[in-house]
């Protein structure tokens, strides 16, 4: 199935699992989802459980975390990350903050879907890559699933939680077709090694770990066998698992859609420089966007954001000790 | 109408001691603020009291409320005991919200006080959405929300509204109109100066109310209610009032007279009260020095409470930033 399928199955089974689950957000009912990601639940579950919203982002995600603090389980919608930007101070100064300022008395139980990224040429306003901001917040917990099986059952991780979640899922996973499993890998916080290595880790997450995979498949053509790290969880950070994989080739490249500067690779970089220094054999390496706007022609955009070759030039370079 | 008021000596006097415990409460906190013992923010709600008075006395238990920065009055007319709400304001453990908010940040589960938002207008969509909640629940609870007229200009306040009406949700909204968005008077902010009649273009139904006499607010906020609760729809009540000190406790008042001040002083909701009682009800100094003895031993009280709490131990410095309960039971 699609990727767009395996997210649809897991939003129905969430609904199936608990009445108290509902979906809200901009065009999910009668649109059927902007991406058509929520397409049928409505004529399904009918309007009180498939709720369309106005263009009210600040507005319908406070009522999502109020609802959840009314006992709901929500799964909130929201277009795109770039628009999350208008809710954000729901999303950081109201969810992510209660239950600490509130000495433990109040959790909130929400769990917010996102698009995110670049390639369909959507220009600056619709490609850009914030998990890095929410990454950044205590209190929140963010995940991203690369995977067709991560599609389908992170959702269902994430309403098992008692605290907010955001959910990253890329725009350019969403026609790719790929096998789903029975049942989820891993608990949503544990990173997981897609493709063993002896050579160099490949640490990535979202829509690059295809990328990622990609390279490593053509690095090993080459005779260098790269490892394959997917985050899944971009906070909190599975630390061990990323040292691990470290410890065990010796060299790391990080691959992040965000901007170079200040990304969440940039983090990750630091964390092996802190706990993990004296495994390397070469200097971290970051392979991220450019520092612009995401553009809108196609040969501009697909510059400023990873690509396989890339990431291949960066591995061979880590490989030379560059 | 299932919420009359019955307007009865007992319950009057009662009422004049709520409003007088805020009062000498944030007095109190005042004087401790300048001896360092309360430190960051302040807001008092001096003047004010007529209406968390007035209103909570109309809510059921299990309603919700949601609350403001300035929102003592709130907390403790809702039933939030003295003492954890002073040690809050003192940072310590036996805090009303285990010292991590305190002043702005007031919380209380078991009487359903969901704070204490410093955000101006965050609440807004909070209670809209507790709203949602009780109405998928098909509970009886409905959500109230105290905000001040600061808030009217923040895109929450229209955004809320709308979906609360579109909806037919059961939510209070309570705008507490004191005039002053800090130092930013009404008039130099809204285009349009009666939030009633905004609120009423988004289709709630609306009133307005003297927010410094008790008895009035409480007989609006109990009609209000029943109209929320037994109609399923959302509200607004907005109080006319006026806050006698300034913003917060950094505020010198530039932007008003000092005889602005005081002409609202003389309609001052404890005096006003007081006024009336004295006329009808055969009132006597002698039970106002009761009350207010009686305030004064349990701010005595709570402020021994709040020096006897302990600090929160360092090592505990992230604790209840998540939940305790793991993750990761999937489908």
């Amino acid at each position: 199935m699609t990727y767009r399928e395996a997210l649809s199955a897991g939003i129905e089974a969430a609904l199936n699992a608990d009445p108290r689950t509902f979906l809200m957000g901009e065009d999910v009912g009668r649109y059927g989802g902007c991406y058509a990601v929520s397409k049928g639940l409505l004529d399904k579950y009918g309007e009180t459980r498939i709720i369309d919203t106005p263009l009210c982002e600040s507005g319908f995600v406070g009522v999502g975390i109020g609802a959840a603090l009314g006992g709901m389980r929500p799964i909130v919608e929201i277009m795109t990350v770039n628009f999350s930007l208008l809710a954000m101070d729901q999303i950081v100064n109201t969810a992510a903050t209660l239950r600490h300022m509130s000495g433990g008395q109040f959790n909130v139980p929400v769990v917010f879907r996102m698009a995110c990224g670049a390639g369909k040429q959507l220009a600056a306003q619709h490609s850009h890559s914030w998990e890095n901001l929410y990454a950044h917040i205590p209190g929140l917990k963010v995940i991203s699933p690369g995977t067709h099986t991560d599609a389908r059952f992170m959702l269902a991780q994430a309403l098992a939680d008692p605290d907010p979640v955001i959910i990253f899922e890329h725009v350019m996973l969403l026609n790719e077709s790929g096998e789903v499993a029975g049942q989820a890998e891993a608990p949503m916080e544990k990173a997981l090694v897609r493709r063993q290595g002896q050579d160099v880790s490949l640490i990535a997450y979202g829509g690059n770990l295809h990328k990622a995979q990609a390279a490593a498949g053509q690095l090993a053509a080459e005779g260098i066998s790269a490892e394959v790290v997917d985050l899944r969880c971009l906070r909190p950070l599975d630390k061990a698992t990323l040292l691990a994989s470290v410890a065990k080739t010796h060299r790391a490249v990080i691959i992040d859609e965000g901007w170079h500067s200040g990304s969440l690779a940039g983090e990750i970089s630091a964390i092996i420089m802190e706990e993990g220094f004296w495994y390397l054999d070469a200097p971290v390496k970051r392979v991220c966007s450019a520092e612009v706007p995401i553009p809108y022609p196609a040969h501009l955009e697909q510059a400023a954001i990873p690509q396989v070759e890339t990431i291949v030039a960066m591995a061979k370079a880590v490989m030379e000790g560059r | 109408m299932s919420n009359k008021l019955h307007i009865n000596r007992d319950h009057l006097l009662e009422q004049l001691k709520q409003m007088v415990r805020i009062r000498r409460f944030e007095e109190k906190c005042a004087e401790l603020y300048s001896q360092q013992k309360i430190r960051g923010f302040l807001h008092l709600y001096i003047g004010e009291e007529a209406v968390a008075v007035g209103a909570m006395a109309a809510l059921d238990e299990d309603d919700q409320v949601v609350a403001t920065y300035r929102e003592h009055g709130h907390a403790l007319a809702r039933g939030l005991a003295m003492g954890p709400v002073m040690a809050e304001m003192y940072g310590k453990t036996n805090g009303c919200s285990r010292g991590r908010g305190g002043s702005m940040h007031l919380f209380d589960n078991a009487r359903h006080f969901y704070g204490g938002n410093a955000i101006v207008g965050g609440g807004l969509p909070l209670a809209t959405g507790l709203a949602m909640a009780n109405k998928q629940q098909q509970q009886s609870s409905i959500a109230v929300c105290f905000f001040g007229e600061g808030a009217v200009a923040e895109g929450e306040f229209h955004e809320s509204l709308n979906l609360a009406a579109l909806w037919q949700l059961p939510v209070l909204y309570i705008c507490e109109n004191n005039r002053y968005a800090m130092g930013t008077a009404l008039q130099y902010s809204e285009s349009e100066m009666n939030i009633a009649k905004k609120a009423a273009s988004y289709g709630l139904q609306v009133a307005q109310v003297d927010g410094m006499n008790v008895v009035d607010v409480e007989a609006a906020v109990r009609k209000a209610v029943d109209a929320v609760r037994d109609n399923q729809q959302p509200y607004l009540l907005e109080c006319l009032t006026y806050r006698f000190r300034g913003h917060s406790s950094f505020d010198g008042q530039l932007y008003r007279d000092k005889a602005e001040v005081s002409e609202w002083e003389k309609k001052g909701p404890v005096k006003r009260l007081v006024r009336w009682l004295t006329e009808y009800n055969h009132f006597e100094t002698e039970e106002m020095d009761q009350i207010e003895r009686q305030v004064e031993a349990e701010i005595a009280a709570a402020v021994a409470f709040a020096e006897a709490g302990e600090w929160e131990a360092v090592e505990d410095l992230c604790k209840d930033v998540y939940s305790p309960t793991p993750s990761g039971d999937a489908v």
